[in-house]
């Protein structure tokens, strides 16, 4: 690892050490930003990662078609593509798309859609369309693209019930990203009180939370989630499902986050500037708050970040044997539902493409998580 | 006569260790600091030595308090004489002294927040056991600062810009700032290179002479110990077992043990003979002591009476004390040469 000159353990009594100035008064937020700057592929997918997250937030202006918009004359269509050039070779500025044609596989009779060059649709910005409610506020009908009816714009193809792929994944994006969020941040709260407790009081308390930490944690994850999603009501609200699901998992998730925290205060609670502090007569509430948390609180961005991932998985496999969230919600598993069957994947291929969403968020994320890591402790060498 | 600053009586501190025998069997307990007694004198340096393990940090830990003692007391007198034991001192009722005893620790890279700015470091011990206005602290702060030799302009860096010696300048004005009475120092230049063990030493020495501070100095470097000290004890398995005038024991150790520790100390003169007493066997396991004399398997004078009776510490005259049967029979070699 290169490291700054900074951070090397200089022995010699100059006045002014040889090092970047700025760097002697930066504060450990300061450091790390500066570290975290340098790692490429944690900036890139922190980008990645934005984008990702502003298509969650403004998914129902980015996405032609709601939620529940289907066209039972569009069931199982291919991706569209997006041309240019027409089939008289005209260039065109606006780009466009060909209007569907069904008709039938000569050999195995199967309903495929061709496209039918005398249709044609240009693509238009801020289309009138289905009305929705912006942020579940703002009441609004303008998309961002899409095509005159009676075209249709399906990028990404459609499902078996004639949906628009490219807006469902959008729009469940928004569940997807969003409870590994709320989760995490449930178990951090849980992890930071229960493992402090553990960590700072030790003795048989701290026994007592970490064998029940043990296990829960050895307990197998897919049955514990198949009992517990059996507990909830079917057919509820969208949005008391959706707390149900993230409770279930922040339930599972805490635990590793409370084993970071009581690790690190342990550590710290022994290191020479605590002790010195103690010996300095600093009362317990502040040495928690000026020595032990800043000096982990670092460790547990980072435990955060690398803790979302395997929770966009959890969602997405449990979403995807029908455990977690259900329709009419839209989740990326929910999707990967119709990905279940081979002979689908055979034939309609694009119905794979929310795995590659969940691929790009996992792997951005753990690009992030380390990017952090390498950052989090500018003092380590 | 200087007063006693500080008395402990009968120091005991146990560790508890878990025994590998069985998986649920109870904690060992270990005794690492046996039944220390002594007597500090306001003004005076005491040293500390011993090899590792011998429980040198742990009894400088108890005295600041720093880890509980397991019996004994530590009596303090403070400046208007009136004497506490602080040991049995609870929550508030200890706060009070905490800004008399200071500790300066071993490893400056350790014992400075790396997360604190020098000024935060320095000032907290002041803001945690005074109510002072801000300007009143900054004053403070500077003042100290520029008394330990740090620049003034630099109390807004972190502790990373600094170096060993640096650190341990910014560690001493955090020790000085509540203008304690006694400062432990906990090997406090053995991290530092030889230039600038020196120099902290120097800086401690002048600083003691304007403060009138006590120090008890936990070393194992006995060429500085030779420099600082008024007194010097040594520590064997956790016991104190010579204890002396810093001249009277280099030059006339009472104990093999510190006998052979003195041989160890390099001599600066090339064409001097040296025949270092190399201790056979290893340190004894604290947890199984041996019987009588600690030290009698690694004693070239033993006899039968040290395998089986434990010697007291007793003074034989001159304010030295030994912890040996025959303190007063053997001849045994100092450090100090002739030139």
């Amino acid at each position: 690892m290169k490291l700054l000159p900074v951070f090397g353990r200089r022995q010699e009594s100059g006045d002014e050490p040889a090092v970047d100035k700025d760097a002697n008064y930066s504060s450990q937020w300061r450091l790390m930003y500066v570290r975290f700057k340098k790692h490429k592929l944690a900036r890139i997918s922190l980008i990645v990662l934005a984008l990702l997250y502003a298509g969650a937030l403004f998914a129902q202006f980015l996405a032609p078609y709601g939620l529940e918009n289907y066209d039972s004359k569009y069931v199982n269509a291919s991706p569209m593509k997006l041309r240019f050039v027409d089939t008289e070779g005209k260039f065109h500025i606006r780009p466009f798309v060909y209007g569907l044609k069904s008709g039938r596989d000569p050999e195995t009779m199967r309903k495929i859609f061709t496209a039918d060059t005398k249709k044609k649709y240009p693509l238009q910005l801020f289309v009138k369309g289905e009305r929705y409610k912006f942020l579940g506020l703002i009441p609004s009908s303008t998309h961002l693209i899409g095509v005159e009816e009676p075209g249709r714009l399906f990028l990404l193809g459609t499902d078996s019930l004639g949906r628009d792929l490219f807006s469902r994944i959008l729009l469940g994006s928004q569940v997807s990203l969003s409870i590994p969020l709320v989760g995490v941040g449930i178990s951090f709260v849980l992890g930071l009180i229960i493992g402090g407790v553990s960590g700072y009081f030790g003795g048989w308390l701290d026994a007592v939370i970490q064998r029940v930490i043990e296990i829960i944690r050895s307990f197998p994850t897919l049955p514990l989630w198949m009992a517990l999603s059996a507990a909830i009501p079917p057919r509820i609200p969208v949005v008391r499902m959706y707390f149900y699901i993230v409770i279930i998992f922040a339930f599972i998730e805490w635990t590793g986050l409370a084993r970071v925290v009581r690790g690190k205060f342990i550590s710290l609670k022994n290191e020479d500037y605590v002790v010195a502090a103690k010996i300095a007569g600093v009362s317990d509430a502040k040495i928690i708050a000026k020595h032990l948390l800043p000096g982990f609180i670092s460790y547990l961005v980072v435990a955060t970040t690398l803790a979302i991932p395997g929770m966009i998985l959890a969602e997405t496999a449990m979403s995807f044997l029908g455990l977690g969230i259900r329709s009419p919600a839209t989740s990326w598993g929910v999707l990967l539902q119709e990905a279940q069957k081979i002979d689908n994947i055979a034939l309609y291929p694009w119905k794979i493409i929310p795995l590659g969403t969940v691929i790009l968020t996992v792997l951005t994320f753990n690009f992030l998580g380390d990017g952090l890591r390498d950052a989090a402790d500018p003092y380590k060498r | 006569m200087a007063k006693p600053i500080l008395e402990i009586k009968n120091l005991n501190k146990d560790f508890k260790v878990k025994s590998k025998k069985a998986l649920f069997a109870k904690p060992v307990s270990v005794r690492v600091l046996q039944d220390v007694s002594f007597q500090l004198l306001e003004g005076e340096t005491l040293s500390i030595v011993g090899e590792s393990g011998c429980g040198k940090t742990t009894l400088g830990r108890c005295i600041v308090r720093g880890m509980n003692a397991t019996s004994g007391e530590v009596v303090y007198r403070t400046e208007g004489g009136e004497a506490v034991d602080f040991l049995k001192l609870k929550g508030a009722e200890s706060k009070k002294f905490r800004k008399d005893v200071q500790m300066i620790f071993q490893d400056p890279y350790s014992s400075l927040s790396p997360r604190m700015s020098v000024y935060d470091i320095i000032s907290e011990p002041l803001i945690a056991n005074f109510k002072l206005p801000k300007s009143e602290v900054e004053r403070k702060v500077s003042a100290i600062a520029e008394k330990t030799g740090l620049n003034v302009s630099y109390l807004k860096r972190y502790p990373h810009a600094f170096s060993g010696g640096q650190r341990q300048r910014i560690a001493i004005a955090r020790a000085l700032i509540t203008q304690p009475r006694l400062i432990v120092c906990d090997e406090a230049v053995s991290a530092l290179d030889v230039s600038i063990q020196a120099q902290i030493i120097n800086l401690l020495k002048d600083l003691q002479e304007q403060y009138k501070i006590t120090y008890i100095f936990i070393s194992h470097d006995l060429s500085i110990v030779e420099n600082i000290s008024d007194r010097v004890a040594v520590m064997h398995l956790g016991k104190v077992v010579e204890m002396a005038g810093v001249d009277s024991m280099f030059k006339q150790p009472r104990h093999p043990y510190t006998e052979a520790l003195l041989s160890a100390v390099p001599q600066p003169d090339p064409d001097l003979k040296k025949d270092r007493i190399v201790l056979e066997g290893e340190v004894p396991n604290p947890a199984n002591p041996p019987s009588g004399c600690h030290f009698h398997p690694r004693c070239a004078y033993k006899t039968e009476k040290c395998v089986k009776e434990i010697p007291a510490l007793r003074d034989i005259g001159d304010n030295h004390m030994a912890a040996c049967h025959y303190a007063e029979q053997l001849t045994l070699r100092g450090a100090r040469h002739e030139r």
